[in-house]
């Protein structure tokens, strides 16, 4: 297409066309390329820019203005050029503040992982695994809030939120009345309802699925299950609220549906449903039918990469849609995509193939 | 020389009649008769740069504005004057409000703006009303409401009153807080030139940057453009504060330099009780803390003037900025930890809590320097400070990131030695309170 613009994100070009953002761009490109985001969101308008963590190095303008940029610029608000040269992964300066950026979101997070029912689909324990350290460097106390009940489907630990303002966004696109808010400023800022109030509307209940960290959770999912436990199922019905798509992930164990959620894509977010539109889904379908029996299950759901359930079968992009594979051009940088167990550990043989085993493999037949 | 404080002492200089018997709106009948792109033609030759603190050149930032067809343009004035230590604002809006006044109308006749606004800073409780008399003044005399002097240019001018937050000082957050939302600043781009108040085009301009406008269209740009030095024309009120005799506004010219600045008695008068002069941050609380041998004179040897030029040589790391004009001075007996650690609160609070870095590294910054201000700190704690300003400068939305570590990172490399002292004499950090003058509030002992 004429239309589109060349650009080249850590040694890698891709075509996209003019008025992509830069996040975008990486994002085709894929695997440990496109940056982290914590607060972008492409389904929401107008989110994005607050959490730093998916800021780059611009090393070239465009073609007409080499210039590069003075300060690294957040991805996902920056348009890109043609001819921009982006280092997002290469860049040692886009490392280090990553991992300042990481290093500020864990500052005052309780990181009580161990209770929290995000714990293995979370944004933030993903990143804190890619940017973090092993320890803090934060010896006060950290900030703590008021528990606030914010109605009967939704439970909110504002100790956990890292003011993404994702769920702000969200009731003000998906629903007619927004009920909650950021309250205060600088850190002691804080989702709230300010006249204690139940959010109390049709697609509230998406706030839950856009939400990166433990702040919103299922209270019907609620210290039930963990979630690697848990089987994805894919799953639809015929909603009668014409907004919602009813097409669904079941999370059960057995023949019990303990969660109903909105698809995600390889990103985390919500995935476009058949009908080409964004899939948000009801409150009725996402709280209330919990048997399988309302439910048409279509099959198991391919696990993406988010998700502890995927337990080690990373799938990257990179390397496999026909593009070099990303060592050559990363210079000295291993991403983690590409790792191979065997590489770092004599623990099974690779040359065993588990198939050629009779009966279930035993340790002695490794050895 | 004097231009916008040259009527100051004239008795009722407040009010309209002794104004305009003083040629006040002259600049307003000679603007009329100018087409609007003269009038920018003549800010851009004057070289006027904005007063407000980053010093961008104010006809350049007019000449950006879009001018789309069937849409208003908006011209904002920046009177959310919140930076600690400046004060300059403030007092040309409450003894010379129709300077002001007088200034938006050139303004906004130059940049086509049928409402304009002036946000005023919410703890200026009073000012509003001298304001909005002015306004009314003006609006009797013809030179406010519909065809203004019979030239077929309306333009109402709106005093809003902010809510206090240092934060709507930054031009984004202040359109957000003029449109009545949550005063968080926006991701640029769009400027505010392209998509600001009411995604329309607008400019926002601080006070003394609109004052100095009547002045540039009565004497023309170009005379207005020979005084000063080299970048830096015209002339900049300076709010002095701190350990001085005569703490002040003051109108300076350009090639002043920052020695007779603050020991002639023409301005600040020296430093009370014959003590020395240890440090100074010479433009509001934001910029760099200079000591005193690199604040007379540059690394290089050459005496620093007061221009947007000499106060920035030698970069951050032997120099600072002329930033807004707040120029504060510290004695020998002040203690640069305690003052960083209050800095450090302000901003703490000040933080709007949109982006991360800033958030939560302004509160762990004010943290540390207190823990180190109260002999609990550790050598590694410095380190440390240096380490967070390093990742919340520039990696931030709006410029409250930086203004937040540049005084940090300016105290550690000027005075490491006095936070060191700290580390080590703990039991004196606490008692003593190492370098504070005697008439500094006491500490609070606190416990464990």
């Amino acid at each position: 297409m004429a239309d589109n613009i060349k650009v080249t994100i850590d040694n890698i070009t891709v075509e996209v066309p003019m008025g992509t953002t830069i996040l975008e761009a990486a994002r085709k490109i894929g695997g440990d390329v496109a940056p982290p985001t914590m607060c972008y969101y492409s389904k929401l308008k107008g989110s994005g820019g607050k959490c730093r963590t998916c800021l780059v190095e611009v090393s070239k303008g465009s073609e007409k203005d080499p210039r590069p940029m003075p300060k690294l610029v957040a991805s996902c608000r920056t348009g890109v050029m043609d001819g921009m040269e982006v280092k997002s992964m290469t860049s040692d300066k886009v490392i280090d503040a990553r991992k300042g950026v990481t290093e500020f979101l864990l500052l005052n997070h309780p990181l009580d992982c161990p209770v929290c029912d995000q714990a293995g689909e979370c944004d933030l324990q993903n990143l804190g695994y890619d940017h973090g350290n092993a320890g803090t460097r934060y010896e006060y106390d950290r900030r703590t809030f008021e528990p606030e009940d914010i109605g009967p489907h939704i439970q909110l630990h504002m100790n956990r939120c890292i003011m993404c303002f994702r769920c702000v966004f969200t009731a003000d696109q998906l629903t007619n009345t927004r009920e909650h808010g950021i309250l205060d400023r600088g850190d002691h800022a804080r989702i709230s309802t300010c006249i204690s109030k139940a959010l109390d509307n049709d697609f509230i209940g998406n706030v839950i699925d856009v939400c990166p960290v433990g702040a919103l959770t299922d209270k019907t999912f609620r210290f039930k299950n963990r979630v690697w436990f848990t089987k994805p199922v894919d799953a639809h019905r015929n909603c009668s609220n014409p907004k919602c798509c009813g097409e669904v992930r079941l999370w059960m164990r057995g023949e019990e549906v303990f969660r109903v959620t909105a698809r995600k894509d390889e990103w985390g977010e919500v995935a476009n449903a058949s009908n080409g539109e964004t899939g948000w889904i009801c409150n009725e379908c996402r709280f209330e039918k919990k048997e399988t029996k309302d439910w048409v299950i279509e099959g198991p759901t391919k696990v993406d990469r988010h998700s502890v359930i995927a337990q080690g079968h990373y799938a990257g992009k990179v390397g496999t849609a026909g593009q070099p594979v990303l060592i050559d051009k990363v210079i000295g940088k291993q991403p983690q995509l590409t790792l191979d167990i065997h590489t770092v550990s004599d623990v099974n043989k690779p040359s065993y193939h588990l198939d050629q085993i009779e009966g279930p493999a035993h340790s002695d037949d490794f050895k | 020389m004097k231009l916008l404080l040259e009527n100051e002492h004239i008795e009722g200089i407040r009010y309209y009649e002794a104004y305009r018997k003083h040629g006040g709106y002259r600049s307003v009948e000679k603007a009329l008769k100018m087409t609007p792109e003269e009038i920018v033609e003549e800010v851009k030759k004057s070289g006027l740069r904005g007063r407000g603190g980053a010093g961008f050149p104010t006809g350049m930032k007019w000449s950006f504005l879009a001018k789309p067809e069937g849409v208003p343009r908006h011209l904002v004035c920046n009177a959310d004057e919140s930076e600690p230590g400046t004060f300059k604002d403030r007092y040309l809006m409450e003894f010379l409000p129709h300077l002001l006044i007088e200034g938006l109308i050139v303004s906004s006749f130059a940049l086509g703006s049928n409402a304009t606004y002036i946000y005023i800073r919410g703890e200026y409780a009073w000012i509003p009303d001298i304001l909005e008399q002015a306004i009314a003044e003006a609006k009797n005399n013809g030179w406010l409401g519909k065809n203004i002097q019979n030239s077929g240019f309306d333009c109402e001018i709106y005093v809003q009153r902010g809510g206090g937050a240092y934060i709507c000082g930054e031009e984004t957050a202040l359109i957000e807080s003029l449109e009545g939302k949550r005063g968080n600043p926006r991701i640029k781009p769009p400027f505010p030139a392209i998509a600001g108040l009411w995604m329309r085009p607008t400019v926002v301009n601080n006070v003394e940057t609109l004052a100095a406008v009547v002045p540039i269209i009565n004497m023309g740009g170009e005379e207005y453009g020979k005084l000063g030095v080299g970048r830096s024309t015209g002339t900049k009120l300076m709010s002095a504060c701190g350990n001085l005799n005569k703490p002040g506004v003051y109108e300076i010219p350009f090639d002043l330099s920052v020695e007779e600045f603050i020991f002639s008695d023409e301005y600040c008068g020296g430093i009370p009780n014959g003590k020395r002069l240890k440090a100074c941050i010479p433009g509001g609380s934001s910029v760099p803390i200079l000591p005193a041998n690199l604040l007379l004179k540059d690394a290089k040897g050459n005496t620093r003037q007061m221009n947007y030029e000499s106060l920035s040589e030698g970069g951050f790391a032997t120099g600072s900025m002329l930033g807004s004009g707040g120029f504060i001075v510290l004695d020998e007996d002040q203690c640069v930890v305690r003052h960083t650690m209050s800095l450090a609160r302000f901003y703490n609070h000040e933080s709007c809590g949109q982006c991360s870095p800033c958030r939560e590294g302004t509160g762990w910054m004010y943290k540390l320097l207190k823990s180190l201000e109260y002999g609990k700190g550790r050598m590694e704690d410095i380190d440390l400070l240096w380490d967070i300003q390093r990742r919340i400068e520039g990696n931030t939305i709006c410029p409250l990131g930086d203004a937040a570590a540049w005084p940090v990172a300016a105290a550690i490399r000027h005075f490491r030695d006095e936070f060191e002292w700290h580390v080590l004499h703990p039991e004196e950090a606490q008692n003593r309170n190492f370098g504070l003058a005697h008439y500094a509030d006491p500490l609070e002992v606190i416990q464990n």
